[in-house]
């Protein structure tokens, strides 16, 4: 999914400050799962927030909504009967949300209020970290399920490199060497030799960030 | 065991302190209580394993939170006895609520009485 | 291995059989050539070329290819390192013909360590090829006489491609189908990383003699002298990658400290008498990372004075 955090409230209250009237609007997907953004986070960051104003003695009205998702047409209508009564929204989606509610609203301010950090899985409660950099080219059956691309601080194709020290990463010792768990995954699978000394050639990154914004098309879906 | 305590101190009873979380701890401060403290089991004696610790890290972020909108993070207080300490739970009433009275009142209790005028 | 397949005088050194030195010059942080010239003046007589590093330790420094070009136009032979974190397929092609122009014979193809260690932790990384891929492109641009693109290049670069392989690194177990990786991709020398447990490189040694390896790739042991007691303390727990033997800390320190250069030369000098004669061996990289000046002292004691002349 995609893991986000909350941003530092200070930057926050530094966003919304010039506001009168604002919703906070959570989802109730990836951010939750990540509880950067859910309706918890929601409920947590308005009393916060108006407790600050009340504090400054400004008047401001904090309302709360959580939506099914803000990465979809139908979940974003439903607040269409009630974005005027507000002058911002803060959105706590993932930066995909915040933007397509931008797009939707277009003459009402949509502030992000999360940082949006990778595609990644919960190790365990409260920690996520990152597995995939959405390349476009899946090489995974070749590297015994363990992504080079985005677990290697280097995004080797033929790794590991020299700094690999003890099975963790030049960078962190905390940081596991992509390279080592490939190699482990596939000695366990038996495919060590005939996977590991093939020489994987130079990546096509035209379906990376590189090659510019990306889209996914199905023709068969498609009226 | 009938002992005094302090008439100000409103009591909210959870069948584990697991069970407050930071929405609570804020909501009573953005309601005008000037005070919150949290008093659950000794660590380690939780019936539910670990839900005093979950309270723990709940208050310490609670603590953050107010501290940054200016509230002011020692309002918030956990304390852990086992339910056989009666003197104990009295005697921590009167910690914090002398230390709330030094603090003052809820700051936003003003904007409250200005809202009123 | 006997034919040379460039004009490399590294590589006709080494196909002749006898045991080749090299040694390494880094950069300044300015734009002051003279210090490039002193380094190499310095080394020029006892090694056969010189590698030039690339932004090492992601530190921003004055690019290989301009002080390669300075040890060209004092009639040396430079080896051009380039590492793949700070330049793309493009930049990276353009590179070696720039090299090539200037009839710069030797490359050595490395990953290079990652920016975080240096003095811009906040840039990107680029790793839009690695260094196996580095070394097809190069055999690619040399042999076929084409871009990575497909198109002809005018004046194809003739360079002798090298690698670094490191014994000492995790994991033990692949460093020989690694190195076996790096020949496939097409790696005609090979600079090690400097070598204190002789005992574990002879192993990795093996492991290479038994596949047969040696006799494709040229295998240049990588030595550096210690400076201080401190320094192989340093070296043993701080550098990744690196093995430093218990008992040579102990050699180091128990020495007084103004003899502890003098110890760190001869344990230098011994590991090259210790690996002069041992199959596999075609000769020697120095590193004495600012102690170039030791460098020939470290040639002349390790009976490797005179450097044989070939001719151009």
């Amino acid at each position: 999914m995609i893991v986000a955090q909350k941003k530092p409230m200070e930057e926050i209250i530094e966003e919304v400050k010039g506001y009168n009237k604002i919703l906070i609007a959570g989802c109730n997907e990836c951010v939750t799962v990540c509880e950067a953004g859910g309706k918890k986070e929601v409920q947590v960051l308005a009393s916060a927030l108006r407790m600050y104003f009340m504090n400054q003695g400004k008047e401001i009205k904090i309302d709360e909504v959580t939506l099914e998702r803000q990465c979809d047409h139908e979940y974003l209508e439903e607040i269409r009967n009630i974005i005027d009564q507000y002058d911002a929204v803060l959105s706590l989606a993932c930066g995909v949300g915040v933007q397509f509610m931008a797009e939707k609203y277009f003459t009402t301010p949509i502030l992000p209020g999360v940082n949006t950090c990778f595609l990644g899985a919960t190790e365990e409660r409260g920690f996520w970290t990152e597995r995939c950099q959405a390349c476009g080219q899946c090489i995974l059956a070749r590297t015994g399920g363990i992504c080079p691309v985005s677990r290697c601080a280097k995004r080797l194709l033929n790794g590991p490199c020299g700094g690999s020290t003890k099975g963790k990463c030049e960078i962190d010792s905390n940081v596991d060497c992509a390279w080592q768990l490939i190699i482990d995954r596939l000695k366990a699978l038996g495919r060590l030799e005939q996977d590991y000394e093939k020489l994987t050639p130079i990546k096509d990154w035209s379906t990376d960030r590189a090659g510019g914004p990306r889209k996914v098309v199905r023709e068969d879906v498609r009226i | 065991m009938r002992l005094q305590y302090p008439d100000t101190i409103r009591v909210v009873r959870v069948p584990c302190t697991g069970k407050v979380d930071i929405i609570h701890i804020l909501r009573s401060f953005e309601k005008g209580a000037d005070g919150v403290y949290v008093v659950g089991c000794m660590e380690g004696d939780c019936r539910f394993n670990n839900g005093n610790i979950r309270a723990k890290k709940r208050v310490a972020q609670a603590k953050k939170i107010l501290d940054t909108i200016g509230i002011g993070g020692e309002r918030v207080q956990m304390f852990n006895l086992s339910s056989a300490e009666g003197p104990k739970f009295a005697q921590y009433a009167v910690e914090m609520t002398d230390k709330i009275k030094e603090l003052g009142a809820n700051p936003i209790k003003k904007a409250f009485k200005k809202k009123a005028a | 291995m006997s034919e040379t397949k460039t004009p490399s005088k590294l590589e006709k050194i080494l196909s002749s059989g006898q045991l080749a030195v090299t040694s390494e010059c880094g950069p300044p942080r300015g734009s002051d050539p003279e210090v490039i010239r002193k380094k190499a003046q310095m080394i020029k007589d006892h090694v056969d070329a010189i590698n030039i590093t690339d932004n090492q330790t992601s530190v921003t420094r004055l690019c290989s290819l301009a002080a390669c070009i300075h040890l060209k136009l004092m009639g040396l032979e430079p080896v051009l390192q380039m590492v793949v974190r700070d330049r793309n397929r493009i930049a990276l092609q353009s590179d070696i013909l720039g090299a090539a122009s200037f009839d710069i014979h030797n490359i050595l193809c490395l990953s290079g360590d990652h920016q975080k260690f240096g003095d811009n932790p906040q840039g990107q990384n680029v790793f839009d090829i690695d260094s196996m891929q580095l070394i097809q492109t190069v055999r690619l641009m040399r042999d076929e006489g084409k871009f990575l693109g497909g198109d002809d290049i005018a004046r194809p670069p003739k360079m002798f491609v090298g690698a670094a392989a490191n014994p000492f690194a995790d994991p033990f177990e692949i460093r020989v189908p690694r190195l076996a990786k790096k020949v496939a991709a097409g790696a005609e020398f090979i600079q090690t990383q400097c070598i204190y447990n002789v005992d574990r490189f002879k192993e990795w040694l093996k492991g290479v003699v038994d596949r047969g390896l040696h006799e494709k790739v040229y295998i240049l042991a990588g030595v550096t002298p210690f400076k201080s007691a401190g320094m192989a303390k340093y070296m043993k727990n701080r550098v990744p990658g690196m093995d430093v033997p218990d008992e040579l800390v102990k050699r180091m320190s128990g020495v007084p400290k103004e003899k502890q250069p003098e110890e760190g030369l001869s344990i230098c000098v011994e590991t090259i008498e210790q690996l002069k004669e041992v199959e596999g061996v075609s000769g020697f990289h120095i590193m004495a990372i600012e102690w170039e000046e030791k460098v020939p002292e470290i040639v002349e004691r390790s009976g490797l004075y005179p450097r044989p002349s070939v001719g151009e």
